[in-house]
């Protein structure tokens, strides 16, 4: 009531102004969207009216608009099979093989019967549509669930609102919604039960940010307590859909032609939650997938990782060998036909030779198609399934605080996560809890440190309240106890200085975005009117003649007036003051708002025309609100501007970074105001050594004049709807001068918990830590200090410049410095000592082409780098130089929306679901809670993922590469004929079936180095950042052992059935069998663990196998004509010969593998290893410590020569 | 699938942090399961490869490899084998005149007698086989020429053959039968075998020609079309003979109805392609005598007598004659044995070397489970 009754007062120039900022505004948009609403109406907007209006062309054109039913899915029941088949066909892969079964069907060149090529297709692509429909099954129960929720809409012939569904509501209903109710559809808010006519809703759902926002109802609707949808007639006319969450456009025409501008604030948005208010009309303007949300939703991250790169790029060897292959086949097959004259095996064709070479080159394609290993993709797509399965449900990755665990959002880059070299991290939030805790102050120059507030000890209490008790500092509590205890008139120059530290205090109270409200009320009932309390406004009262100067003096005055009510309401106050709850959009300003409370000055509740205060002395005060310019990246800064409740001025708070407000704050040649602005700057700076967030305070009176006329051009800005945001900016830039400087804060944010452990092992594992911060040089040195990133021995390099050719010489100073100080100290290993800080305005010139590669070269000579003082874009400027010019995996981690552009840009972003919102979250491939799972994250299951798929991909390779040796091998003895000595069935399905699942399982479940190793050696990570286990080597090796191996397999059944009287089909069946025994046994000298599952799935494939052969060759009389198998297996098996080919090739084929797995086992024994590495860790540690003048030349190989080795070796020859 | 799409949270309301949204048990914590597999901690069997399990298994190897190895060698040495070479491509060997003659549909019959000595004699039952050498019975086209259903007394492939066996499909408008070009290139030698009598006389020795061929094969796969019709020359009157052959299938075997038609052996024998281009088919079985005390086949000479019929020539082919005895692990082939005998050795070498270098460089640790 107060804000309503006082508003016309207080801004009546702003009102009427306001009918003319529409107008200009409106104007605007008809340019911007062409002609008016009779004219082309379907163009560049929407025109809304309420669904039972009479008019019959919007009523057409309200009907073309998207419904509010949603549908997520891809496919329905009809388009399912054209459209999966035709987003399938878009695989290179599948192409590929219908290729080959196309050109199976091609007579000339067919090498199997037509129908059995089509299988391996066939299956891979069911499985994949399988997988599709079954996510698609998943979203289809989601939107139905959404679709069937129920809300409030006006129907006119009931003349009553009655309960629909979601999916049935439409554009122009109007929609009644309660508290904590979600919001349907895209609305512009009609009516608030709130007398102020505002709204809160939660953003959760959309961006995950608790914090409540505020949305305003449209201006000159009436507003009282009941709405009455019939009279509503007025219609709208907005911008089309788009996606800009923060941008709406458009104006409300009234019947009376009056017309009124609509914006964000106006519009409630889908999926969010109404909080605070107990109902809420509203007209719906987009629906279904028109809203915002819906058009936010974009689908999951594709990213695609090194090891899938690098495996493209093996596969493309494949081709090549396969090609190789071919010819090699066609070439003898043409020379093998030349050698003949029409002999009697032959089937009589005229074809010549290299026509007939031709054509059996395609042929061959046909017969070694397995060479590519079709099931690969698919297999790789379930293994990272799997991987991520594991990944979410590790317990130690579980914050049992925010019931939160990994959430892993992108599905395919789990193995990137074991190869990272560079992890760029943001400071505050990430390192930093970001729970701010206010620590000292500075007010007019004067320190108070606060001592009470101790030391940040308490390292480990993970549930801290949000609220965190600020002792006061019995200095600063003295002086502003002189304020209440009006015994005595203090002097005239402490006058001064409570006045100061008074406004201080009302600054930090009144200057912020903090919404109020209790634990104990629900959220929706109002906390901001308190009317039936004493509060009100005491301003009449006070004598507008006085100076802000002399407020001192007057301050017994207002004690004495006061001094009733406060006594009632003392007790009062007591109690709410506790259960107060503040939620802010930073922790900064919860921490502010905290500290000034315990001053007394205590935020009681804010509504957008008012503050209400409790200043010491006084009772709840009401301070009138004229502008809040909110903090802006730019500005770096705040402010309000407020009526003082006690003066009448109109007085400007602003608070910001503390460099920003030193530069607008001006001495004015005010000796006593220099000194202060010395002291302040001196105490920042030492702040800012401690680590503290510094922020300042600063406060100007404005003249009525002078307020008017930045008023008038302040209310064009905001009207205007064109560079709206640019006028804004400008018209605070020009607010905020000539501040005066009242104070510094310094706000201690603690580090998280095991930060320092997580950094010292992730530098350990070889991983560079970059932190990039916003924060000052200072602030951002201590903390990196504090988290271990910088050691008491390490060589600082600063580079803060002005100018690019400064920076220029800077950088070839500091490659010099470098130079000496490695000179000096002897190269201890590989890291070196020297740290890099560096500023965003210096940043910004190394950025630049020309100076890049200096920049790099020396970042690359630097353990670590720190950037301060660095913009978002920055940020992903630093990431993506790193990543493209070094050609390194990039790993960012940061938590706010600041970070969002690093996370994206690097090759792998992690989100930290915190205090600061959703976007990181949002924009990540990973998101956790805590920096210190990143540990485990990265060097357990990032190390797990890489070496399992690695090793599994290898193997795929190895498993096709030999088995279609075989087959290879066999065409040098049939006359290049493209002859098989398996039938085909048996064929198709060795790789599709019989031998499909095992690596499956493998690489999901492996684990070559137990978890509790991989945390203790950090070490063992760098394997996975050369790519150890998948080096083009590595690959050749598996190659190599393949040939080998199927040469063993094919050769040790020919010379032992050479000159037999052994038929094509019986020679396969030993081959196939010990095939299918070298490949499974191959498998478990490569596993380094052995489960259960691992046994029962060995087992099942070879059982499998056996049971389909046998009974294939039980059964199959004329099944699969002309090359029936019956009796052949039965026949096969039944000789002892049999089981000795296969013992023998067995064993001949696995056993160089298991011999050099041997040898280097031997020097690897388990615990032996993992003990001695131990053992080295601690020596390290023990070198580290000891002094650095003494010369180490034990380097990592140096001290355990054949570990490293033998790791790479393992590495190379296990996979 | 987490992020696999708009998932159900995206709208649901139930944020953590949202006070007073669901009832209770609608929050339900997303705490992991603490379960072995879960996490990860199923218990394991590390097959990490120490000198205490190699040691082992190499010399388990090599004990076990060697003595199948010598039994493999000393069985094989054990079995009797005698080959001739009767293509005559010699100008001088008794065949040269019929491999200069050849045609497929001579009427005349060239025959040649091969004599040959049998130094040792042959006990038990012994094998004669039919050789082949260079000749590709494994062309993919030429395993495919041929039609099961048909062979399998299918009546409608007799009439109507499948696709495969062109262009051994039909001739003169009538189907073949049997079709494809497997069956149109049977082998068509006839071999005996006599024994000369040191005094003179030659003896012929009885070959049986029963018993051949796979019991499957002679039973299941291969069937006469008309089950109980004994007259096949009715039954395989609307077909054709292959165009090589001299006379119709119903005629391989006249004087046994249970080796003509589609079931003669010699016919399957042939049908069951060979792997290699160099093989053996079983021709005949030469039976030990009843009395046990002679050997079936004393030393001594013999002779061969070939009806030759089979142009081996144009592909530079041989044909062979190959006597052998069987043991349990079928004819002659030293290979085998000689390969495991090696690579038992060479597994029993490497166990040394390795337990040299253990001994040397000091065994540290055996213990080969990783604590989980």
């Amino acid at each position: 009531m107060l804000g309503i009754e006082n508003l016309p007062k207080l801004a009546g120039p702003f009102l009427k102004t306001e009918r003319k900022g529409p107008a200009a505004m409106i104007q605007q948009f008809e340019q911007d969207h062409g002609g008016g609403m009779a004219k082309d109406l379907a163009k560049n907007r929407r025109v809304v009216m309420p669904s039972w209006t009479e008019h019959e062309e919007i009523k057409e054109l309200q009907k073309s608009y998207s419904r509010n039913k949603v549908r997520t899915t891809k496919y329905t029941f009809l388009s399912f099979i054209p459209k999966n088949l035709f987003e399938q066909l878009h695989r290179f892969a599948n192409l590929y093989f219908i290729f080959l079964a196309a050109l199976n069907f091609v007579p000339i060149v067919n090498a199997f019967q037509p129908e059995i090529s089509i299988i391996p297709i066939v299956f891979v692509m069911s499985i994949t549509a399988v997988k599709d429909l079954w996510e698609d099954q998943r979203r289809r129960k989601s939107d139905q669930k959404v679709n069937n929720r129920l809300c409030d809409v006006y129907d006119r012939k009931q003349k009553r609102y009655v309960e629909r569904r979601w999916a049935e509501v439409c554009v122009g209903d109007l929609v009644r919604l309660c508290c904590n109710e979600i919001i349907p559809a895209d609305m512009v808010l009609l009516h608030s039960s709130d007398p102020n006519g505002v709204c809160h809703i939660e953003t959760a759902n959309l961006d995950g940010e608790t914090n409540l926002k505020q949305r305003q109802v449209v201006r000159d609707l009436p507003q009282g307590s009941e709405f009455v949808p019939e009279n509503y007639s007025s219609h709208i006319e907005c911008e089309n859909p788009n996606n800009d969450l923060r941008r709406f456009r458009g104006f409300m025409e009234h019947p009376g032609k009056v017309r009124v501008g609509l914006h964000s604030e106006n519009l409630l948005l889908r999926s969010c939650t109404v909080r605070n208010t107990e109902t809420v009309i509203g007209i719906v303007v987009y629906a279904g997938h028109e809203t915002k949300a819906m058009q936010n939703n974009s689908g999951p991250r594709y990213k695609r990782s090194k090891l899938e790169r690098r495996l493209n790029m093996d596969v493309l060897w494949c081709v090549i060998l396969l090609l190789l292959m071919c010819l090699i086949a066609a070439v003898g097959h043409g020379f093998w036909l030349s050698g003949l004259q029409n002999p009697i095996y032959m089937i009589p064709d005229d074809t010549h030779p290299a026509l007939a070479a031709f054509y059996m080159f395609w042929t061959m394609i046909i017969v070694l198609q397995v060479l590519i290993p079709i099931s690969l993709y698919v297999s790789i797509e379930i293994v990272k399934l799997g991987q991520i399965y594991f990944i979410q449900n590790d317990l130690d990755l579980y914050n049992p605080v925010l019931d939160t665990g990994v959430q892993c959002r992108a599905l395919n880059i789990t193995e990137d996560l074991g190869q990272i070299q560079f992890l760029f991290s943001d400071k505050t939030g990430t390192l930093t809890e970001n729970r701010m805790l206010f620590r000292r102050c500075t007010v007019a120059g004067t320190e108070y440190p606060h001592h009470e507030n101790g030391p940040f000890t308490s390292k480990h209490t993970p549930l801290i309240l949000w609220e965190c008790a600020v002792v006061p500092d019995p200095q600063l509590q003295a002086k502003l106890n002189t304020l209440s205890s009006a015994m005595r008139s203090p002097p005239r120059q402490q006058a001064a200085e409570i006045s100061h530290i008074l406004d201080f205090f009302l600054a930090l109270t009144v200057c912020n975005t903090v919404v109020v409200s209790s634990p104990t009320q629900p959220r929706h009932v109002s906390p901001t009117t308190p009317s039936g309390t004493p509060s009100y406004t005491p301003s009449t009262p006070v004598t507008p003649a006085l100076s802000s100067g002399a407020w001192s003096e007057d301050v017994d005055d207002i004690q004495k007036a006061k001094v009733n009510s406060a006594d009632e309401s003392e007790s009062d106050d007591e109690d709410e003051a506790e259960e107060l709850l503040y939620e802010a959009e930073s922790p900064d300003e919860a921490a502010l708002v905290q500290a000034a409370k315990a001053y007394g000055c205590t935020l009681l509740g804010r509504s957008p025309e008012q503050v209400l205060v409790v200043v010491p002395g006084t009772g709840p005060l009401s301070i009138p609100l004229l502008h809040v310019l909110p903090f802006h990246s730019a500005r770096k800064r705040m402010s309000v501007v407020v009526r003082h409740p006690l003066t009448g001025e109109v007085v400007v708070y602003t608070k910001g970074a503390d460099n920003v407000i030193m530069e607008l704050a001006e001495a004015d040649g005010n000796l006593g105001r220099r000194i202060v602005m010395e002291r302040t700057q001196r105490n920042l700076d030492q702040y800012a050594r401690e680590g503290l967030r510094t922020l300042c305070v600063a406060k100007k009176v404005l003249e009525e004049q002078e307020y008017e006329a930045w008023l008038k051009r302040h209310e064009y800005a905001e009207t205007s709807i064109e560079n709206r945001e640019e006028l804004l900016l400008e018209s605070a830039e020009r607010l905020e001068t000539n501040l005066t400087l009242l104070g510094a804060t310094g706000i201690v944010d603690r580090l998280q918990e095991e930060v320092p452990e997580t950094i010292e092992a992730l530098q350990e594992a070889g991983i560079k830590v970059w932190v990039l911060t916003g924060d000052k040089q200072e602030t951002a040195i201590n903390i990196a200090f504090a988290c271990k990133l910088l050691r008491p021995t390490d060589h600082i390099l600063m580079a803060n410049c002005d100018s690019k050719e400064t920076c220029e010489a800077r950088l070839h100073e500091l490659q010099h410095e470098i130079r000496q100080v490695t000179k000096e100290g002897v190269s201890e290993d590989d890291s070196s000592d020297c740290v890099l800080v560096i500023d965003g305005r210096t940043l910004d010139y190394t950025l630049q082409k020309e100076l890049q590669g200096s920049f790099l070269e020396l970042t690359c000579c630097c353990r670590s780098v720190i950037c301060c003082r660095s913009t978002p874009l920055q940020k992903s400027q630093v990431v993506r130089l790193v990543r493209d010019k070094l050609k390194v995996m990039t790993l960012a981690i940061g938590d706010g929306a600041n970070d969002v552009s690093m996370i994206q840009m690097a090759d792998v972003g992690i989100g930290i679901s915190g205090q600061e919102g959703m976007q990181a979250v949002m924009s990540s491939d990973f998101a956790i809670s805590r920096f210190k799972f990143l540990r485990k994250l990265i060097l357990v299951h990032g190390h797990w993922c890489y070496t399992r798929l690695a090793n599994m991909i290898l193997y795929f390779f190895y498993k096709n590469v030999m088995y279609v040796n075989l087959l290879f091998w066999y065409q040098f003895f049939c006359g290049f004929s493209g002859s098989t000595m398996t039938n085909s069935w048996v064929l198709i399905f060795f790789n599709l079936l019989f031998t499909s699942v095992p690596p499956i399982i493998y690489g999901v479940l492996d684990k070559d180095v137990s978890g509790e190793t991989l945390l203790d050696l950090p070490d063992l990570y760098k394997s996975g950042q050369n790519s150890q286990a998948y080096l083009p080597s590595t690959f050749w090796m598996n190659i190599l052992d393949a040939f080998y191996q199927s040469l063993v397999c094919f050769f040790i059944p020919y010379f032992a059935y050479t000159g037999s009287d052994i038929g094509v089909f019986s020679f396969g069946s030993p081959i196939n069998g010990s095939a299918l025994l070298i490949i499974l046994l191959h498998q478990l000298i490569e596993s380094r663990t052995v489960t259960w599952i691992h046994t029962a799935i060995l087992l099942f494939s070879a059982l499998f196998y056996y049971a389909f052969v046998l009974l294939f060759s039980l059964t199959c009389v004329t099944c699969n004509s002309p090359t029936n198998p019956l009796g052949i297996e039965t026949k096969m098996m039944s000789d002892p010969l049999y089981y000795l080919v296969c013992g023998l090739t067995t064993v001949l084929a696995l056993l160089p593998r298991y011999y050099t797995l041997e040898q280097c086992h031997r020097r690897l024994s388990a615990q032996d290893y993992s003990t001695s590495l131990r053992q080295w860790k601690e020596n390290k540690a023990a070198q580290r410590l000891s002094s650095r003048h003494v010369p180490q030349n034990l380097s990592v190989n140096a001290d355990m020569p054949h570990l490293t080795d033998c790791i790479a070796e393992a590495g190379a020859v296990l996979s | 699938m987490m992020a696999s799409s708009y998932n159900a949270k995206d709208e649901d309301g139930h944020h953590p942090g949202s006070v007073g949204s669901g009832g209770p048990g609608a929050v339900k914590s997303k705490k992991p399961d603490n379960t072995a597999f879960k996490q990860q901690r199923l218990p394991a069997w590390q097959p990490i490869l120490t000198a205490g399990t190699v040691l082992p298994a190499f010399f388990m190897i090599g004990l076990i490899f060697i003595p199948i190895g010598i039994g493999l060698l000393v069985t094989s040495n054990n079995i009797k084998e005698f080959e001739i070479d009767y293509t005559g491509v010699d100008m001088f060997s008794p065949c040269f005149n019929c491999s200069q003659s050849y045609s497929w549909n001579s009427t005349s019959a060239c025959t040649c007698s091969v004599p040959f000595t049998l130094d040792q004699p042959f006990e038990s039952n012994v094998f004669m086989y039919y050789g082949l050498s260079n000749f590709y019975q494994n062309h993919r086209r030429y395993v495919k020429s041929r039609d099961d259903s048909q062979l399998n007394g299918d009546k409608s492939s007799l009439l109507n053959p499948s696709k495969e066996c062109e262009p051994y499909r039909t001739s003169d408008k009538k189907s073949i039968a049997p079709c494809g070009a497997i069956a149109n290139s049977l082998f068509n030698d006839t071999l005996e075998l006599f024994y000369i009598h040191p005094n003179g006389s030659r003896i012929a020795i009885h070959l049986v020609k029963t018993g051949i061929a796979w019991w499957t094969d002679k039973h299941v796969k291969f069937r006469n079309p008309g089950e109980n019709n004994n007259n096949l020359s009715i039954v395989f009157q609307d077909t054709s003979k292959p165009v090589n052959w001299r006379k119709p299938v119903y005629e391989l075997d006249p004087s046994d109805p249970d080796n003509n038609g589609f079931i003669n052996e010699d016919f399957i024998v042939w049908m069951r392609t060979a792997a290699l281009p160099t093989f053996r088919k079983l021709y005949r079985i030469i039976q030990k005598k009843k009395d046990n005390m002679t050997p079936t086949l004393p030393p001594g000479n013999y002779s061969l007598e070939v009806i030759y019929n089979y142009p081996v020539r144009s592909f530079d082919g041989r044909k062979r004659m190959i006597l052998s005895t069987i043991s349990w692990m079928g004819g002659k082939n030293p290979f085998l044995g000689i390969a495991y005998i090696t690579v038992g050795s060479v597994c029993f070498f490497l166990g040394v070397v390795l337990l040299i270098i253990h001994h040397k460089y000091g065994n540290r640790n055996n213990n080969a489970d990783i604590p989980n």
